[in-house]
């Protein structure tokens, strides 16, 4: 018990290296799998580097300079390939935003005190357990082409005429749009839930006494307070939907179709990994972090402006 | 492939490659010569020209050997012959598609009496591509649109325009219900595998599984018949490679052996899955006996496809088939498809093409 004794003698006892001893897996992992990639990407976004079909060896690494970038934006759609995946986002998150603040202020609200909710708390959370490609080809038997297909066939015995949503732009973004949203509201309900249960429910109280109606409370004590869990939700929501990337993909068949309308930026990305083509797939990587880094800051500066709490201090 | 850093226990042995994929493999070191693991000519003496010439390198090695040889025919049902062309003989048959410009004719009479020729956009691609003069990618690089492809195109459009399809994609749902007593398609470009593998399964009205049986009166068991078609041509096809590092050549060799070069083993797969092997002698053989399918009416398929298989040519092929068929299927489709109303010419089809393929493969360029 060497150790033992040594600790006696000190008289500080210094726990702060313990605190840097359990970080040390963290940190190393991280080096090593998240940040020297990170360099490593930007760093081949310069280079001519690649692997033919044809042959074991790659191409490169050669310096390019700026011809990756270039290429990318002179030879690809990735403007189209942007824009793409910020409609489907929107037309995901739109729904998923409105349904899952109704949830939360219903599951969470004390006057209603719904009864049971757990259980539709885990049922709702559902469809994010499911493997996103396995939920992908399901949506794609469910619209399939054919006349007797599942969701056709329900048409035709309403006395609807059959659809080829998977033939058109909208029906497409539609279905894309209504599988993020049946994914991620889920998700988005229990953290607004544990951001409405952390509010002073005295505040609330307070407002039903000076004869505020519920929907007076909700969009001016509620959502003001929950503010900041919402920007948290909207710049997740935004990172993760501008990384589209699996429902499109399985849905199309990686081909993006109809007319490349459901072509994210990440699955072009993936198309560029064919060949291991790592100068152009770093670029269009680099290209996602800035417009990612750009789009974030834009939220965070757009609702943080006047904040929930500075707006509540000047009211009282 | 990254196979370097592995124990000699633990790497691959041996591995398949689908036609498409095949000359990815063949110039590069990761698949052995066959005559390095100890077949001779001699064992490989009764093998279909093409299946061997394909999977020769470019320094005049076979790195790889396939127990089928997959020649292609066009699959029609017997009943809808009947009833629009007056018979189900595959000779007559033959006679009114026999050139492409005759099976636009009969294609015409199977819309009149409310039939599709073929189910979708995909169906006739094969017959095309297998007949090109010239590779998808020339000596430059470049990328090549043949006029046999270009002709596909323009055929499946008027096709998709004029009703004579039912716009089905290859392999989806629909496309599969086209080959099932409800469909209404006339036939399908199917190569060997495809009937036993696929036409077989998909045309049975109780599945077998179910509790259905292999014989007539089960859905269109016993209504299909095969024959020649408009042009020659294959599809698909799987070869056996062995890695060059394995550690287990005796096991791989005799197993090549016995699959691959044994009469006997090919006879067996054929009469047992209606498979076409790849055994001259032995495919001679059956096909000039009493052998029938009455899968297909009784017909002796096995004559036709002894046929077509002599005329396999394969040197057309390159590394980038696979992808570069992917993509120009994927981008036509846009052109073809009536809901897609911002691809409405073929330039803009071929522009995302040209955009999807060189992505994929950025040592390619644009033809000049």
């Amino acid at each position: 018990m060497a150790f033992g004794k040594a600790k006696r003698k000190s008289k500080m006892v210094s726990y702060a290296k313990w605190g840097y001893i359990f970080l040390i897996p963290f940190v190393a992992a991280f080096i090593v799998f998240q940040l020297y990639p990170l360099f490593t990407t930007f760093y081949y976004s310069f280079f001519e580097y690649f692997k033919p079909q044809v042959s074991d060896t790659f191409v490169g690494p050669n310096f390019v300079g700026l011809e990756n970038y270039k290429t990318l934006f002179t030879n690809s759609k990735i403007l189209v390939y942007l824009k793409n995946t910020v409609i489907m986002w929107i037309l995901g998150f739109i729904p998923q935003i409105i349904i899952s603040l109704l949830f939360a202020y219903w599951f969470t609200n004390n006057r209603l005190n719904l009864k049971r909710t757990g259980i539709f708390k885990s049922i709702i959370y559902m469809p994010n357990l499911i493997m996103a490609s396995a939920f992908a080809m399901l949506m794609f038997s469910l619209f399939s082409n054919s006349d007797t297909g599942p969701i056709n066939s329900i048409l035709t015995m309403m006395g609807f005429s059959p659809i080829r949503a998977l033939d058109t732009v909208g029906g497409t973004w539609g279905v894309v749009a209504l599988m993020n949203f049946m994914m991620w509201f889920g998700n988005t309900t229990i953290l607004l839930m544990a951001a409405m249960m952390g509010l002073n429910y005295s505040l609330i109280e307070a407002a039903e006494i000076d004869g505020a109606s519920q929907l007076q409370i909700f969009f001016k004590i509620t959502l003001p307070l929950i503010k900041p869990v919402l920007i948290y939700v909207l710049i997740t929501s935004l990172i993760g939907g501008l990384q589209m990337f699996d429902v499109p993909q399985i849905l199309t068949n990686g081909k993006g179709s109809p007319n490349n309308s459901a072509m994210t930026v990440i699955m072009y990305l993936n198309l560029n990994l064919t060949s291991r083509n790592y100068g152009v797939a770093g670029a269009i990587s680099v290209f996602m972090f800035v417009i990612c880094s750009v789009f974030s800051l834009i939220v965070y500066y757009f609702f943080s402006r006047n904040s929930a709490s500075s707006s509540l201090r000047k009211k009282v | 492939m990254n196979q370097e850093y592995i124990d000699a226990d633990e790497k691959i042995d041996i591995f398949l490659v689908e036609a498409d994929y095949a000359l990815k493999y063949v110039n590069r070191g990761v698949s052995a010569d066959v005559k390095d693991l100890g077949l001779t000519d001699d064992d490989m003496s009764q093998m279909y020209e093409y299946t061997k010439e394909v999977m020769t390198s470019t320094d005049g090695k076979i790195k790889g050997v396939s127990w089928q040889a997959t020649p292609g025919l066009f699959a029609y049902r017997r009943d809808i012959a009947k009833e629009v062309l007056g018979t189900d003989e595959p000779d007559k048959v033959q006679e009114v598609i026999s050139d492409w410009t005759k099976f636009d004719e009969t294609a015409a009479k199977m819309k009149d009496k409310g039939y599709f020729m073929l189910a979708g956009y995909d169906d006739s691609y094969r017959t095309f591509s297998n007949n090109v003069s010239s590779k998808w990618v020339d000596d430059s690089n470049a990328i090549v649109i043949d006029d046999a492809i270009k002709q596909w195109v323009d055929q499946t459009k008027t096709y998709t325009d004029k009703g004579y399809n039912n716009k089905a994609s290859l392999w989806s749902d629909e496309w599969a219900k086209e080959q099932s007593p409800e469909g209404k398609t006339f036939g399908f470009f199917y190569s060997t595998w495809g009937i036993d593998f696929t036409l077989l399964g998909n045309s049975l009205a109780t599945a077998e599984e179910d509790g259905g049986k292999l014989e007539k009166g089960n859905g269109l068991y016993g209504e299909w018949a095969v024959t020649y078609g408009p042009q020659s041509y294959f599809w698909g096809g799987t070869w056996i490679c062995a890695y060059s590092q394995t550690d287990n050549k005796e096991v791989i060799a005799k197993l090549m052996k016995r699959l691959t070069c044994d009469g006997e083993t090919a006879k067996k797969i054929t009469e047992g899955t209606q498979d076409f092997t790849n055994n001259v002698a032995a495919m001679e053989e059956l096909a000039n006996s009493d052998f029938q399918s009455a899968f297909l009416g009784g017909q002796n398929h096995l004559k036709l496809f002894a046929e077509v298989a002599k005329n396999i040519k394969m040197d057309k092929t390159t590394a980038y088939d696979q992808g570069l068929n992917e993509s120009f299927q994927g981008a036509m489709k846009d052109y073809f498809n009536p809901d897609s109303k911002d691809v409405d010419t073929y330039e803009k089809a071929l522009e995302n093409f040209y955009e999807k393929a060189l992505a994929k493969y950025p040592d390619l360029k644009k033809p000049a």
